[in-house]
């Protein structure tokens, strides 16, 4: 296996465009030289048919609250791709975010605290708990998936401890609120909180991209042995990934309670597997060193396409996680036939 | 190749041993804290404790105040009774697996009886298994299915909750169509209170569910007691806010003429108010929610709810509590009300907007019985 610090994209191995001849082979290396675009032809497909089962579907209206109501799990989705791109998983994200903006609730609702110091404190909780969930990983050397099991216990009996079980309502008007206030451009609605995630994807891409920071990530998730041969700071790479996952997780609870209204100990239950599943359909590899952040927004814009069309449709409620299944399915079987070596 | 479930090179002693001091901590808390709950009897009237009752409180989950106000009134009457409660509760709404630890544990430490509410079918064996032992089981808020899994049930008749709001709703429109939005609880799995309000509701209306066992089976359109109705939607919302404002905005999508909306509980229903707001359609549009919470009543207050059907589960668990008092110091067994298999502990219609023919009380009458804070 190689080491592509020096290559141009992020693809994880060699480019073997050179001796392909059949369509197969070609497609194959397409796929290979660009993880998001296997999850954006399903979109596009997806957009095509839904369009055509309900006529309601590609309104300008519809649209964008689809994009608003992803807007929870997209923001989770940059951290959690950060993690699997470590070669990790974390299924504590979802935890985290509701315990990050349940506090960020109970202090200005409670203790009266202003809304901008709220944020802060409830953006340091979730930055402290994802690095906590970091440095076991890098330092005791547990797996990931354990850690962040156990973590996902912790954190989410921590948060009804807090809340014992109650809704926090916030006062209109509350500064934590305005990440719900909607721009409207004809009949097409964006929420402040479809802004924020959007510009956590650009600036993390960036940084993934074009920074030494970037590079090293994919590398140590690619191979972490010869990572650390070629003098990379591997522990320290993982850990990062897990600080700005926090971030990230930050933002997710901010923009959760722009659409609760407050804070809920109930809202953002699923919001672990969701992201996990917008991560992988949207082609990031769950052995790490491969994927883009862009397929995991593409993956989480997927399955609320699902989710909005099929009820758009008329279709019982139970075909969105049958569909969802499927797709999660399919997403890693392509990943494995990419992954194959080259007869 | 790296595995997520791999470890990444085996742990060096030190920390092997940091891991393994952290876990002994763990478990020196956690044995002090069941220590405290379990024998708490620590410097007070001594000797009295070992005549005691055991009783097992098993609630579906402690992430939502409903069961959070079950515990906090049981606790009260176990104080009075001189009762030994212990507390269970499953991690999540449909976690049978917890209950039957629980169920286990109440077996082997000889208590006199349980208080569950079920999270599903797969408790009755264990159940039974308890009641072979002799214990006294009570189901709290919903039957068990069947009800003779339970020596009696303390519970609310949710149909017929759902059925007040479905009444108000029919003479509240006067005539005009109905369009409706269903905001029910899940799409993964059958529960039954899930079930019994929204069929509840329906019937209400006049339309009739055409089922007893599934959601969305009534005729799509058609008549209701009142007029025209139609169906916009059935939309399982998790009974969170976030899930139901998803479901709502959905359901918006589809049918933008939504003028009533039925919603599981009072968190699905605010769920369905912020996208009402947020898509300008919150007026005229009749929301309806069942629960009775002290937060919830206050939406009645500022119009948000329309309707809300109260329930009372700190009354169910503490009923249940005395009533295995009772009988555990020789009483007789408690009996189910009149005309019903279950100990009706009551339902009302709660709404600042009293209509004609439909009783109802205000939300400041029903606050003053409201669970949570």
């Amino acid at each position: 296996m190689t080491l592509n610090v020096d290559e141009g994209a992020p693809a994880s191995a060699e480019d073997l465009a050179g001796d392909s001849h059949t369509l197969g082979q070609r497609v194959h290396e397409l796929l290979h030289r660009q993880p998001a675009l296997s999850p954006a032809i399903v979109l596009v497909l997806a957009l095509i048919v839904f369009s055509f089962l309900s006529n309601r579907f590609m309104r300008p209206a519809n649209l964008s609250l689809v994009l608003q109501q992803l807007s929870i799990v997209g923001s989770l989705a940059v951290g959690q791709t950060l993690i699997i791109l470590t070669a990790g998983i974390d299924l504590s994200v979802g935890a985290i975010m509701v315990l990050s903006s349940l506090m960020m609730a109970k202090l200005v609702s409670h203790n009266g605290l202003p809304g901008g110091l709220a944020l802060l404190i409830g953006l340091a909780v979730a930055v402290l708990a994802s690095t906590i969930n970091g440095l076991l990983v890098t330092r005791i050397k547990l797996p990931p998936f354990i850690v962040t099991l156990g973590t996902l216990g912790i954190f989410t009996a921590v948060t009804l401890l807090y809340a014992q079980g109650q809704t926090i309502q916030l006062a209109p008007g509350s500064f934590l609120l305005k990440t719900g206030d909607i721009h409207s451009i004809g009949s097409f609605t964006v929420t402040n909180g479809v802004l924020l995630m959007l510009a956590l994807y650009i600036v993390v891409a960036f940084a993934l991209r074009y920074t030494a920071w970037g590079r090293h990530l994919y590398a140590t998730g690619d191979d972490v042995e010869a990572s650390s041969l070629a003098g990379i700071q591997t522990k320290r790479v993982i850990l990062s990934a897990y600080i700005v996952a926090g971030v990230a997780i930050a933002v997710a609870a901010w923009v959760l309670i722009g659409r609760v209204g407050g804070g809920d100990p109930n809202s953002g239950a699923n919001a672990n597997l969701e992201s996990i599943t917008a991560v992988v359909i949207g082609g990031t590899s769950l052995f790490g060193g491969r994927g883009l952040l862009v397929g995991s927004l593409i993956g989480a814009v997927i399955v609320q396409v699902f989710d909005n069309g099929l009820a758009l449709a008329g279709y019982d409620p139970q075909y969105q996680v049958l569909a969802t299944g499927f797709l999660v399915i399919i997403a890693v079987s392509v990943d494995q036939w990419i992954r194959r070596v080259k007869a | 190749m790296p595995n997520i479930l791999s470890y990444r090179g085996f742990p060096k002693p030190r920390a092997l041993a940091l891991a393994a001091g952290v876990t002994a901590l763990a478990v020196a808390a956690a044995g002090c804290s069941s220590s405290k709950n379990t024998s708490g009897t620590g410097g007070t009237a001594g000797g009295s404790s070992g005549k005691s009752v055991g009783v097992s409180l098993i609630l579906k989950t402690l992430t939502n105040p409903y069961f959070v106000s079950m515990e906090k009134d049981a606790k009260t009457a176990a104080a009075k009774d001189n009762v030994k409660l212990t507390v269970a509760a499953g991690k999540q709404d449909g976690d049978t697996q917890s209950q039957i630890t629980a169920i286990d544990n109440a077996i082997s430490r000889g208590d006199k009886g349980i208080l569950i509410t079920t999270n599903g079918d797969a408790v009755n064996a264990a159940l039974n298994q308890a009641k072979k032992a002799g214990i006294f089981v009570i189901a709290l808020d919903t039957a068990p299915n069947p009800p003779s899994t339970a020596d009696i049930t303390y519970a609310t008749d949710n149909e017929a909750a759902g059925k007040l709001d479905g009444q108000y709703a029919a003479k509240a429109l006067g005539g005009k169509k109905a369009v409706i939005a269903m905001l029910d609880l899940f799409n993964n799995q059958v529960v039954s209170v899930d079930i019994q309000r929204d069929h509840g509701f329906l019937e209400g209306l006049g339309i009739n569910p055409n089922s007893t066992t599934q959601n969305g089976k009534e005729a799509p359109s058609g008549s209701y007691s009142g007029g025209e109705y139609q169906i916009a939607c059935h939309q399982p919302t998790q009974g969170a806010i976030d899930g139901g404002r998803t479901a709502m905005e959905n359901c918006l999508s589809a049918n933008p003429n939504i003028n009533v909306v039925y919603a599981i509980n009072e968190p699905a229903a605010e769920g369905g108010y912020n996208a009402l707001k947020a898509a300008g359609k919150q007026n005229g549009v009749l929301i309806f929610a069942i629960d009775g919470s002290c937060a919830g009543l206050k939406f009645l207050g500022t119009g948000e709810f329309t309707a809300d059907a109260v329930q009372y589960p700190g009354k169910m668990a503490s009923l249940g509590v005395d009533a295995i008092a009772k009988l555990a110091a020789g009483g007789s067994k408690p009996t189910t009300s009149a005309g019903l298999s279950f100990f009706n502990t009551g339902t009302a219609l709660a709404t600042d907007k009293p209509l004609g023919g439909v009783t109802s009380e205000t939300s400041a009458t029903a606050a003053q019985a409201c669970w949570g804070s």
